[in-house]
């Protein structure tokens, strides 16, 4: 058996007041055993629905989904007893110390800490020294480790975490994905959602989700390489004027800003950068600067969501 | 075994190291205990008379000395004027008005009866009933004295009337102490008890360490009798706590065995217990829990029979206070504690609440999903 995650054609709606909103449209993808599968996608896209149908938390209004090949509804204990999640809200009991809440957790599943060190132990390690601190007392990236170390204390063979890396800083977050990597090469299948568009090519494979619905399932690279129009970064004095001018011309398929320039979208694939340099001129103010860039998954996204 | 004892390991230590739960449970029955009986007393006294007297004889100034002998009146105003004692009564300065007549000797001696005329302020239903009844018992007293003092020497009574003596069983001197302190201990163990079960599952919600237990393959039942047992403990505490107290400040010892409080307490808590972990189910946050519980609480104190004899409810009341478990612990403590109940005497209160717990904890495991 090859594949860790089987969902199929899985849609889920919630009912606030009067109005129905759909959360999850038709979304249908497969991770592979061993696989770091990324869902990428801006708050509200759906991703922590689709977690929570995927932990057994939430039942699907239609379509069917699997989990190590046990079936999300009927299998129900089955894989509680081999998955890790992680929720995107801290959700350890903040007034038990670190080493309480690893036991408590580890007990629950019939399995203690020693056991399982050698799995936890890269990521235990670094909290160890805080072991008799309240959970509630640890900073953002310790307490994002601790709940790791919880998700894992069963040796799970699918992990579920849900925007591990949100409100997380940098240095934290870059850390945060090495050790991803490290239980990749343990075995352990790992399903993770994002909001951050850099860390989508950190994935294996990644999938795009905007309102509900799959965009794209490719390689971060993959991605990327679909994206084949012209697309320049421009930057000028006055950066305000310049977007609503491009914006409104012909020739610009999109402009949307990325930092500290615009990224640029034009709809002929045959201008060259002279031709551009000249469309734009009259349009910019002082300082203009043209260059041609290669699109990060961010471009990818923006053109899907324009499609 | 090993799951639901972790769930217990946690659920203790969480509750010990929450020192404002532990105070709280300290705090509640002494203060409660110690001052709300000296407080919430069924006897009326200093109730303000004021005296209009437009007589102003022998017979006039004995019936106010009678008045005022009492513990039971204070004697605010004595004045002539029937205005002003009403404008007292309207100023909240006198409960009740007694207006003596202009000839009220000459008519009592002459034609052996004489009218006095009371006014009495109902604003506070209790005050004015039991200050009028007072006032009416005093001036019958008064009455009998004086046909005392002018029967015909033989002593021989021409009007035959007959007399009614009481005798109170179980509790011969009326003391409403022994009678409101055990149910105040109810009040107290059903409080503690409904509160802490109905926040408890709710704060994991809050908090959202629900989330990460419904993905554990733990077991609903593990679950909801790791919440139950810690606080079926508490309650036990705090009656014991209770008990202990009304011992040592009112001099309180059930006539009847401990045990049989004891054994109906154990199946009563479940069925408390079982209420609030079916409210903290229902609710979605703590505010919720609270007031889900705060209006069930009300209605079962003051429907339980503490305050008010369920005797003299409504029909419509009566039948409420069957499904009340108030009720029954009250009734029970009561019968326990003053008449010395057997367990055999009680069966029937212990039947009812066990099927109480069964019917609220089974709610509670059925109304708590994993998935939603």
């Amino acid at each position: 058996m090859t594949t860790a995650i089987q969902v199929d054609h899985i849609s889920k709606g919630f009912t606030t007041g009067k109005e129905k909103v759909s959360a999850v449209k038709d979304v249908t993808f497969t991770v592979g055993k061993g696989e770091l599968f990324g869902l990428v996608g801006p708050d509200g896209a759906g991703k922590t629905t689709l977690f929570r149908i995927l932990t057994t938390l939430l039942l699907a209004d239609s379509g069917s989904a699997s989990v190590d090949g046990f079936d999300v509804v009927k299998d129900v204990q089955s894989i509680r007893k081999r998955v890790g999640y992680m929720p995107g809200k801290f959700s350890l009991y903040p007034d038990l110390t670190v080493a309480e809440n690893l036991a408590f957790f580890a007990t629950l599943f019939n399995t203690s800490l020693k056991e399982n060190y050698d799995l936890v132990r890269a990521i235990y390690h670094q909290i160890e020294p805080f072991e008799k601190r309240k959970a509630g007392a640890l900073s953002g990236g310790m307490k994002q480790k601790l709940a790791l170390s919880c998700a894992l204390i069963h040796r799970p063979s699918v992990l579920f975490l849900d925007e591990p890396t949100t409100g997380v800083d940098a240095v934290s977050r870059k850390e945060f994905w090495e050790l991803l990597r490290g239980l990749q090469a343990a075995g352990i299948s790992i399903l993770v959602s994002t909001p951050y568009m850099d860390e989508a090519s950190l994935c294996d494979r990644v999938a795009l989700m905007q309102e509900g619905k799959i965009m794209d399932i490719n390689s971060p690279q993959g991605i990327t390489a679909n994206f084949t129009k012209p697309l320049y970064a421009i930057r000028s004095r006055n950066m305000y004027e310049l977007m609503r001018a491009l914006q409104q011309h012909e020739a610009v398929e999109s402009c949307y800003p990325f930092g500290q320039q615009h990224h640029v979208v034009f709809k002929d694939d045959r201008l060259r950068p002279d031709d551009i340099r000249t469309l734009v001129t009259p349009l910019a103010g002082d300082g203009l600067e043209v260059e041609r860039i290669q699109p990060t998954i961010e471009d990818s996204f923006m053109d899907l969501m324009h499609q | 075994m090993r799951a639901l004892r972790i769930l217990l390991e946690k659920e203790f230590r969480q509750i010990f190291r929450n020192p404002a739960i532990l105070r709280l449970m300290f705090m509640m029955p002494t203060v409660q205990l110690l001052f709300l009986p000296l407080a919430a007393d069924y006897e009326v006294k200093h109730v303000n008379v004021c005296v209009v007297d437009y007589d102003r004889s022998p017979y006039s100034h004995r019936l106010v000395n009678k008045i005022k002998a009492t513990d039971y009146f204070q004697l605010v105003d004595y004045t002539d004027s029937y205005d002003k004692a009403l404008r007292q009564l309207a100023r909240d300065e006198a409960d009740v008005v007694v207006q003596i007549s202009d000839g009220f000797e000459r008519s009592l001696v002459r034609e052996n009866e004489a009218t006095v005329f009371l006014a009495v302020n109902a604003v506070n239903g209790v005050k004015a009933n039991l200050g009028g009844a007072y006032m009416r018992a005093v001036i019958s007293d008064f009455n009998n004295e004086v046909r005392v003092e002018w029967a015909p020497p033989q002593g021989m009574n021409l009007q035959p009337v007959i007399g009614v003596e009481a005798i109170n069983w179980y509790n011969p001197l009326m003391n409403y102490k022994i009678f409101m302190v055990p149910g105040i201990v109810v009040i107290l163990v059903t409080m503690v008890g409904g509160f802490l079960s109905a926040l408890n599952i709710v704060k994991e919600k809050e908090v959202g360490t629900i989330e990460q237990i419904n993905v554990t393959p733990i077991h609903k039942y593990q679950f909801i009798l790791g919440k139950l047992i810690p606080f079926w403990v508490l309650g036990l505490i705090i009656l014991t706590i209770g008990l202990f107290i009304s011992w040592v400040a009112y001099g309180i010892v059930p006539v009847g065995s401990l045990l049989t409080i004891y054994v109906f307490a154990a199946a009563y808590l479940l069925a408390v217990l079982g209420m609030g972990l079916g409210v903290s189910t229902l609710a979605n946050n703590q505010q919720q829990a609270m007031l889900i519980s705060f209006f069930l609480m009300m209605i079962f104190i003051l429907l339980g029979g503490l305050y008010t004899s369920i005797d003299s409810m409504p029909r419509w009341a009566q039948v409420v206070t069957w499904f009340n478990p108030v009720t029954y612990f009250i009734e029970v403590m009561r019968m326990v504690v003053l008449k010395g109940s057997t367990l055999y005497d009680i069966r029937m209160h212990i039947g009812i609440v066990l099927l109480m717990a069964v019917v609220l904890n089974g709610f509670a495991v059925l109304n708590y999903r994993k998935r939603s």
